[in-house]
């Protein structure tokens, strides 16, 4: 239920007095609110959550926890197979 | 950057699994709150990837599941209504109330739709003045905003054709609920990041130190959810009682702050009975009385109604984390999604649901 998906903001107009995007989830296009994330402009990431932006996605925080997480994985291949382990 | 592929890297997963490995040293038991974690973990595989010191308890983050059986009586009444289109997230047509659900009310006429989004039932409002449109507002705190929203812009566009039915749920009474029972088993928790997105953390810290358990927001994705366990085993195991953010590139601290205002503006905290739990102080939200004329049960008046829940579901154990599907003598037997006996199987989120779907049985 609160699934929530990630998704470029392409176009943003005003509709009834909503600012609305046009999201591109993958080449598949659905309009969002963005009243949430009045920040947000053309080219940004967004969570979209039942046709609202929840969320400005950070480019920067995402590098940094992935760029983390591939040292974790890195550690692991320099330490080499765990003792005993059958060769690969 | 797209924010999902990278998020599903199987060998990033990997290792980040086999980190969990090299800090565990003992049992832990932790809970995930969010149904939509729970789905995910079930479907990647995660709980068996782990190492057997980490058992994954589900909690009761799934809004279909927790609302209760009296609320989708309600919602059945209003939309058997001639004069009500009734509009729903897809989830909850297929939700049992004590006698039928939403897709057999369709069956026999009523007008029953499914939308994405809130404002596509206000739409409906503003394009069928002649009719009554009801929006069926559930949800945990994510949803909270849309559905403020649409009662907000019927008020805007001056509709009068437009109402919500309420069932709105709070995650921290929740928390608070399951660490406060004298039968608690959960040392750790993961947080829901999507409620997180809209509400921040800032209200978990005192629950953190209350109950004495960590806990780490956690996102969606497969990378996403390990890394949360690895949090949460790293504070567990240094004995660090505090909350960690792992879903920094949505969350912040403080969280959405025009979406707190907004809902704010349009809710209040009120008591909320979930299905299979029970009453929980303070626990939902409702329409402030300013709103009253968007509030449905107010609107068509329908009755209180009391229902009952079958005597063989052990769902409100489940919720709370004190026992696993596979240790209810109805799951997939009695009970199954396509007649579900309680709670846990009603939603595709629910821990029950995703258990029988992917096969989970008794180890």
């Amino acid at each position: 239920m609160c699934l929530a998906v990630p998704g470029k903001i392409v176009e943003i107009e005003e509709n009834d007095g909503l600012q609305m995007a046009k999201v591109d989830f993958g080449g598949i296009f659905r309009e969002a609110c963005l009243d949430y994330v009045p920040e947000a402009k053309v080219g940004d990431y967004c969570v979209i959550h039942v046709g609202f932006a929840i969320s400005l996605l950070s480019e920067k925080e995402a590098m940094e926890t992935l760029d983390l997480l591939k040292q974790i994985t890195n550690f692991e291949e320099e330490l080499g197979p765990e003792p005993g382990a059958a060769p690969a | 950057m797209k924010y999902v592929t990278e998020y599903r890297d199987a060998a990033l997963v990997k290792g980040v699994i086999e980190e969990i490995r090299r800090t565990v040293t003992r049992s832990w038991t932790i809970m995930e709150i969010c149904g939509g974690q729970t789905h995910a973990i079930v479907r990647h595989g995660i709980d068996q990837l782990l190492p057997p010191e980490i058992e994954l308890v589900h909690g009761p983050g799934c809004p279909v599941c927790v609302t209760p059986l009296e609320l989708i009586d309600k919602a059945l009444e209003i939309a058997s209504r001639p004069d009500v289109i009734f509009c729903s997230y897809g989830d909850m047509l297929r939700v049992p109330g004590s006698s039928r659900d939403l897709f057999s009310v369709k069956a026999q006429g009523g007008d029953v739709r499914v939308v994405y989004s809130p404002l596509d039932a206000v739409k409906l409002a503003k394009a069928n003045p002649d009719k009554q449109v009801v929006f069926f507002a559930i949800g945990f705190e994510t949803t909270a905003p849309p559905n403020v929203m649409s009662a907000m812009q019927a008020k805007r566009l001056g509709l009068e054709n437009y109402s919500i039915l309420v069932s709105h749920v709070r995650v921290p009474p929740a928390v608070a609920a399951i660490l406060g029972s004298p039968t608690n088993r959960v040392q750790g928790f993961l947080l829901a990041g999507h409620v997180c997105a809209v509400m921040g953390y800032h209200e978990y810290p005192p629950l953190v130190e209350q109950f004495n358990t960590p806990m780490v927001v956690t996102g969606f994705e497969p990378l996403d959810i390990v890394q949360g366990i690895l949090e949460t085993v790293r504070l567990l195991e240094a004995g660090n009682v505090e909350v960690f953010n792992a879903y920094q590139r949505a969350v912040t601290l403080e969280g959405n702050i025009p979406a707190q205002k907004m809902i704010d503006t349009v809710f209040m905290e009120v008591d909320r009975k979930w299905r299979g739990i029970g009453t929980i102080p303070m626990s939902g939200w409702d329409l402030r009385p300013e709103f009253d004329q968007f509030n449905a049960e107010k609107r068509f008046q329908v009755e209180t109604i009391t229902a009952d829940e079958s005597p063989l579901c052990i769902a409100g154990q489940i919720l709370q984390g004190m026992k696993k599907p596979h240790d209810c003598s109805a799951f997939g037997n009695e009970c199954k999604p396509e007649h579900p006996l309680g709670a846990t199987m009603v939603s595709s989120e629910g821990a029950c649901a995703a258990y029988y779907r992917y096969a989970r049985v008794k180890p």
